[in-house]
C-alpha cells in the first residue's frame, strides 16, 4: 500500500479499498467540483397508485431491491442500542447468499455485534461508519476484510453527496409510518424523536426501504421520512427494544469531579462573556455537558435571558430549558429521552428536527454549526497542539465514532472538558495515537486541574486572563497528569492498516492500524 | 508457602490494586501483571515491583499484581504491606516526598470543612484536593476494616507525601487506644498538619497522644506545628470536654461526633436534635472558653444539599465554626453557609469603622448613627470582618 505524508504529518494510504483517495490538504483546502451524485430516474406511475407499497417481509423487499454481491446498505442510528433492524439485513443477505457488502451506518452500536459472524464469512466486506464497542475491537484486531473508513456524521453525508459513496439500498427503520413511506420518529413503541440522519439516505439510494412497527392510515404526519422517495414498507412485530433506543446516557454525572469540570467550564464560558442573551450552543448528552447544560440554564435563569437557539442532542435537561423560557429554539439532530421525544411532539415550531444536512454537511450552503457560539465536546486524547482524537484509546483500540465531533470543532468556541487522566491514563500527551481533529480547531481544554486555552486564541485568553480561573499552558496540564500517572508507554501496532479517518472533506487525516496482541 | 496480599481489586477500586506475595527459597522473581493498563504501564509496573523487592532485599518471590489503575504511590504501599506480613523490618519504602506537602498551618486557619477520605480507599484520595476543603482527612478508625489497618497506615502514609492536596489542611483521624499511637509513629514524620482523635474522653487521653507527637517532632526534625483535635462522642467526653480543651496549648478546636454520642447517651437521633443539644452546647463552650474553634458532626445524606445547609445553619446559629462532609459536593454548601451574608458584613463594616474612628479620637464609647455600640458587639463585628476577609 503506497502511503504519503498528509498536511498534518500523518502518512496515509492514497487507496482505499481499491478506490483513490485524497490525502488530508489542511482545514478548508479540499474543495470537490462537478456536480453532485444521484440516484436514477424514478416514474410515479411504476408505483402503486393506491399508494400502498408494502410488501410481506424485509427478505422481499430486499429481493425486489435487486440486492446482490458488493452493494453498499446504508441505515441510521436513531435506535441506537435498541435498533432490532441492521442485523437482520445481514441475516437475510446471508440466507440469500450475497457476499462482499458494505455497510454505512450512521453509527453502529455494540447490540450490533451479531455482524461480526457476517464479517467472518464474507457477507460483509467492510463497514463505513462508526464502530462502537465489539466491532471497533474486531477491526482493531485486523479481523475485518476490507478497510474500516470512518467518517463524521457531515463527512457521512458529503460521501454520499458528490458520489464518494454511492447507497444501493438503503433501510430505514421508521418507529411509525404509513403505507406510502412517510415517516416519522414520534409515536409508536419505537419513538426515537427525530429521524435526521436518514435525511441523506432516502434523498440519495437507489432503493429505499421503510421498516417499521407501527403502521398508521396514509398520510403520517409530519413526514420526516418523505414517502416519495419510499420504494418500499415493511412491517414487522418489533423494530427497536425501547429502554435501549432511548439509553441511559442523560443523567447528569453524580461524580464530584466530573461536576468540577463543569462547573469550571461553565464559570470559563461566563468568564470569556460567550454566555449572553441571544447565544448559542450545543453539547452532547454525556454526563458532564449534562451538568454544563444545568449549569447554563440556571445563569441563564437568574439573569433572565435567554438562549437563542440550540443544536444538537435533546434531553429532558434540554426540553426544561426550553418550556422554562430560557432556551428559545432547541434544533435537533438526535432525540436522547422520551422527556425530549414529548417535548418535540409538542413543541412543534421550538423543537424541530434537523438533519445531519442542515447542521453540518460540507457541500451544504453554510453550516448551522459555524454560527454556534459554544460547543461543548469530549475526547479520549488531545495532545500539546491540541489535536484531538475521539476514536481510538490510547492503547490503541478503536473503539468510538466520529459522529458528529469534527464537524462541531466549527463553531466559535471549542470547549472539550476532559479529565485529565482516567484510570492511570493521561488524557493529554505529546501526540494523540489516531488524529482526528486538528488542533488549529481546539479552543479551550477544561480539565479538573486547569484550563489551557489555544493560544492561537489571545482574544479568549485576554477575556479571562483576571477572571481568577486556574489557567495552565497545556505543557503544565501534561506534565500533572504525568507526575501522578507516570508517563505511559506507547502502544504497539502492526503495519496493517484497519481503518482509515476521513476529515469532513473527504481527505484522509489519519489511519488507524492493527493492535499488537 | 504462606501467601499474603494487600490491596482490593474489585472494578469499583479505581486507581487500586491487589498484590498477592509468597516468598520462595529459590527461582527469583515470579512477577504476574494483571492489569487494566496493561499496555500501557505494565513496564513501569514491572519496575516499581522490582525496585520495592530489592529495596527489602527479597530476591525470590512469586508475586501476582491486579491493578485497576493503581498510581505508584498505591503499588508500593500495597507492596511494602504484604512485605511486612511476612517479613519483620523497620525499612519503610517511601514515595517522592512532595514540596507543597511540607508546609505547616497556623492554629487559627479557617477549618469550616473537614472532608473525610476512607485511609485505604485510594480513588478518592487523588482529586480530593480540588474541591476546596479547608482539610482533608485520611481516616484510619472507623472507615477501615480491622483487617486493612496496617495496610492503610502505609498507604496513608504515602498519601500525605505524593498527593497533593492543593492547600487543604492534611490531617489524620487515627485510631483509639495503642493503635493509635503506633498511628502517630506513621505518619508525624510525613508532615500531617493535624491529627485528630477519636472517641476522646479525658484529657490524660490527649496527653498521651500530643506527648507521642512532641517525641516524634524532636526525633524527627520536624519543625512545623502538629495540632490536635480530640472528637468528643460519649457522655463523658462531654463532661470532661474543658479539660481536655484545656490540656495542650497544641488542641486547636475541639470537634463533637454525634452517631456514637446519641448511641452512648441511649437517645435515637431526631431530625430536631434536642438529643443534641446540650453536649454540642458544650463542645461549643468549652472550645471557646479556650479560645479555640468548635467543629460540628457530618451531615450523612449526601443527596439532600437544602437539607445540609439547613443544618449548617443551625450549626453556626449555636457558635460552630466548621463541621465534617463526607462528599465533596458538600464542601461549597458548608463554605457558603459559614461565611457572614453580605447584610452581616455591610453591618460590621459600619461597627468596625466606627470603633477605628472612635479610636483615633480617643473616644470611650463607640457610636454608629444614634445607637451605642457595646464592646463585644465590636468583638462579633471584627470576628465576622475578619472572617470575610480570610474567605476572599
Amino acid at each position: 500500500m503506497k502511503m504519503v505524508k498528509n498536511a498534518v504529518g500523518r502518512m496515509v494510504p492514497t487507496e482505499i479499498n481499491g478506490e483513490k483517495v485524497v490525502p488530508f490538504m489542511g482545514v478548508g483546502k479540499h474543495r470537490p467540483t462537478g456536480k453532485k451524485h444521484a440516484p436514477n430516474i424514478s416514474t410515479a406511475i411504476d408505483y402503486p397508485a393506491d399508494g400502498d407499497k408494502r410488501v410481506p417481509s424485509l427478505k422481499e423487499a430486499l429481493v425486489k431491491s435487486g440486492l446482490k454481491d458488493g452493494m453498499v446498505i446504508s441505515t441510521h442510528h436513531h435506535l441506537r442500542n435498541g435498533d432490532l433492524v441492521a442485523n437482520q439485513i445481514f441475516d437475510i443477505a446471508a440466507e440469500l447468499g450475497v457476499k462482499g457488502l458494505v455497510w454505512l451506518p450512521s453509527a453502529s452500536f455494540p447490540c450490533h455485534k451479531d455482524i461480526i459472524k457476517h464479517l467472518e464469512s464474507g457477507v460483509v466486506h467492510h463497514i463505513e461508519g462508526s464502530m462502537n464497542g465489539p466491532l471497533g475491537r474486531f477491526a482493531s484486531e485486523g479481523k475485518m476484510q476490507g478497510m474500516a473508513v470512518l467518517r463524521s456524521h457531515g463527512g457521512r453525508t458529503q460521501a454520499v453527496q458528490d458520489g464518494e459513496v454511492k447507497i444501493d439500498i438503503a433501510v430505514l427503520a421508521a418507529p411509525t409510518a404509513d403505507p406510502f413511506g412517510n415517516g416519522h420518529g414520534l409515536d409508536g413503541p419505537s419513538a426515537c424523536g427525530g429521524l435526521g440522519y436518514a435525511y441523506v439516505d432516502y434523498h440519495y439510494a437507489d432503493k429505499v426501504v421503510v421498516v417499521t412497527d407501527n403502521l398508521i392510515k396514509f398520510p403520517c404526519m409530519p413526514m420526516q421520512i418523505e414517502g416519495n422517495y419510499v420504494d418500499y414498507v415493511v412491517e414487522m412485530d418489533k423494530i427497536g427494544i425501547p429502554e435501549l433506543i432511548v439509553s441511559g446516557t442523560t443523567q447528569i454525572t453524580k461524580s464530584p469531579d466530573r461536576l468540577l469540570i463543569a462547573e469550571l467550564t461553565t464559570k470559563f464560558c461566563d468568564a470569556a462573556g460567550l454566555i449572553q442573551d441571544g447565544f448559542s450552543f450545543q453539547m452532547g448528552a454525556g454526563g458532564t455537558s449534562l451538568a454544563i447544560g444545568l449549569y447554563f440554564h440556571k445563569i441563564l435563569k437568574e439573569r433572565q435571558i435567554k438562549a437563542r437557539f440550540a443544536v444538537g442532542g435533546s434531553t429532558q435537561y434540554s426540553t426544561k430549558m426550553l418550556e422554562d423560557g430560557c432556551l428559545e429554539y432547541m434544533l435537533d439532530g438526535q432525540t436522547f429521552d422520551l422527556e425530549a421525544v414529548r417535548s418535540m411532539r409538542e413543541n412543534r415550531l421550538q423543537h424541530p428536527a434537523i438533519s445531519v444536512f442542515h447542521a453540518y454537511d460540507y457541500h451544504a450552503k453554510g453550516n448551522f454549526t459555524t454560527m454556534m457560539d459554544v460547543m461543548i465536546l469530549g475526547a479520549t486524547e488531545v495532545d500539546v497542539n491540541f489535536n484531538g482524537n475521539v476514536v481510538t484509546h490510547s492503547d490503541g483500540y478503536m473503539l468510538h465514532g466520529i459522529g458528529g465531533w469534527q464537524n462541531c470543532l466549527f463553531a466559535k468556541c471549542t470547549i472539550l472538558p476532559v479529565p485529565l487522566f482516567r484510570n492511570r491514563i493521561p488524557i493529554i500527551c505529546d501526540e494523540v495515537t489516531t488524529l482526528v481533529g486538528p488542533g488549529e480547531l481546539v479552543d479551550v481544554i477544561v480539565t479538573e486541574r486547569g484550563i489551557a486555552i489555544n493560544p492561537k486564541r489571545q482574544d479568549l485568553i485576554d477575556k479571562v486572563k483576571d477572571s481568577g480561573l486556574p489557567l495552565k499552558t497545556i505543557e503544565e496540564l501534561k506534565a500533572e497528569a504525568e507526575r501522578i500517572c507516570g508517563i505511559p508507554e506507547i502502544p504497539e501496532f502492526t503495519d496493517k492498516v484497519i481503518a482509515a479517518i476521513k476529515w469532513v472533506d473527504g481527505t484522509i487525516i489519519d489511519v488507524v492500524r492493527q493492535v499488537k496482541t | 508457602m504462606k501467601t499474603v496480599y494487600a490491596g482490593q481489586n474489585e472494578r469499583a477500586d479505581r486507581s487500586d490494586c491487589k498484590i498477592t506475595l509468597s516468598l520462595k527459597k529459590s527461582g527469583g522473581l515470579d512477577l504476574t501483571v494483571n492489569s487494566k493498563v496493561k499496555l500501557l504501564f505494565e513496564k513501569a509496573i514491572r519496575k516499581t515491583i522490582t525496585d520495592v523487592l530489592n529495596a527489602f532485599s527479597i530476591e525470590h518471590a512469586k508475586v501476582t499484581i491486579d491493578d485497576n489503575g493503581a498510581p505508584d504511590y498505591v503499588i508500593t504501599a500495597r507492596l511494602e504491606a504484604c512485605i511486612k506480613q511476612l517479613v519483620s523490618t523497620d525499612k519503610l519504602y517511601l514515595p517522592e516526598q512532595l514540596a507543597q506537602n511540607t508546609t505547616g498551618t497556623c492554629k487559627d486557619r479557617m477549618r469550616r470543612s473537614r472532608l473525610y477520605l476512607p485511609g485505604n480507599t485510594p480513588k478518592l484520595a487523588l482529586n480530593a484536593g480540588l474541591h476546596g476543603g479547608d482539610g482533608i482527612i485520611l481516616d484510619l478508625e472507623d472507615s477501615v476494616s480491622p483487617a486493612r489497618k496496617d495496610e492503610a497506615r502505609i498507604l496513608v502514609r504515602n498519601t500525605l507525601r505524593a498527593v497533593d492536596f492543593y492547600g487543604g489542611e492534611r490531617m489524620v483521624r487515627i485510631n483509639q487506644g495503642e493503635r493509635g499511637l503506633e498511628d502517630l509513629d506513621a505518619v508525624i514524620p510525613h508532615y500531617a498538619n493535624v491529627i485528630l482523635l477519636p472517641k476522646c474522653e479525658t484529657p490524660e487521653q490527649l496527653l498521651l497522644v500530643d506527648e507521642r507527637i512532641q517525641s516524634l517532632r524532636n526525633e524527627y526534625k520536624i519543625e512545623n506545628d502538629v495540632w490536635i483535635m480530640p472528637i468528643i462522642e460519649s457522655a463523658m467526653g462531654v463532661i470532661n470536654a474543658f479539660q481536655i480543651a484545656a490540656a495542650s496549648k497544641n488542641v486547636v478546636g475541639l470537634a463533637i461526633g454525634l452517631e456514637d454520642y446519641t448511641a452512648d447517651i441511649g437517645a435515637p437521633r431526631t431530625r430536631e436534635g434536642k438529643e443534641t443539644f446540650f453536649a454540642r452546647s458544650m463542645v461549643v463552650n468549652a472550645a471557646k472558653a479556650c479560645g479555640l474553634q468548635a467543629i460540628d458532626s457530618v451531615f450523612s445524606d449526601i443527596s439532600d444539599m437544602d437539607a445540609l445547609c439547613e443544618n449548617v445553619l443551625a450549626s453556626k446559629a449555636l457558635g460552630f465554626d466548621g463541621m465534617g462532609c463526607i462528599h465533596p459536593r458538600q464542601v461549597k454548601v458548608i463554605h457558603d453557609a459559614f461565611a457572614p451574608t453580605e447584610e452581616e458584613i455591610e453591618k460590621a463594616r459600619k461597627i468596625v469603622d466606627a470603633f477605628k474612628e472612635a479610636e483615633k479620637k480617643g473616644l470611650g464609647v463607640v457610636a454608629v448613627g444614634s445607637k451605642m455600640i457595646d464592646p463585644p458587639v465590636v468583638k462579633r463585628a471584627l470576628r465576622v470582618m475578619e472572617l470575610a476577609e480570610k474567605i476572599n
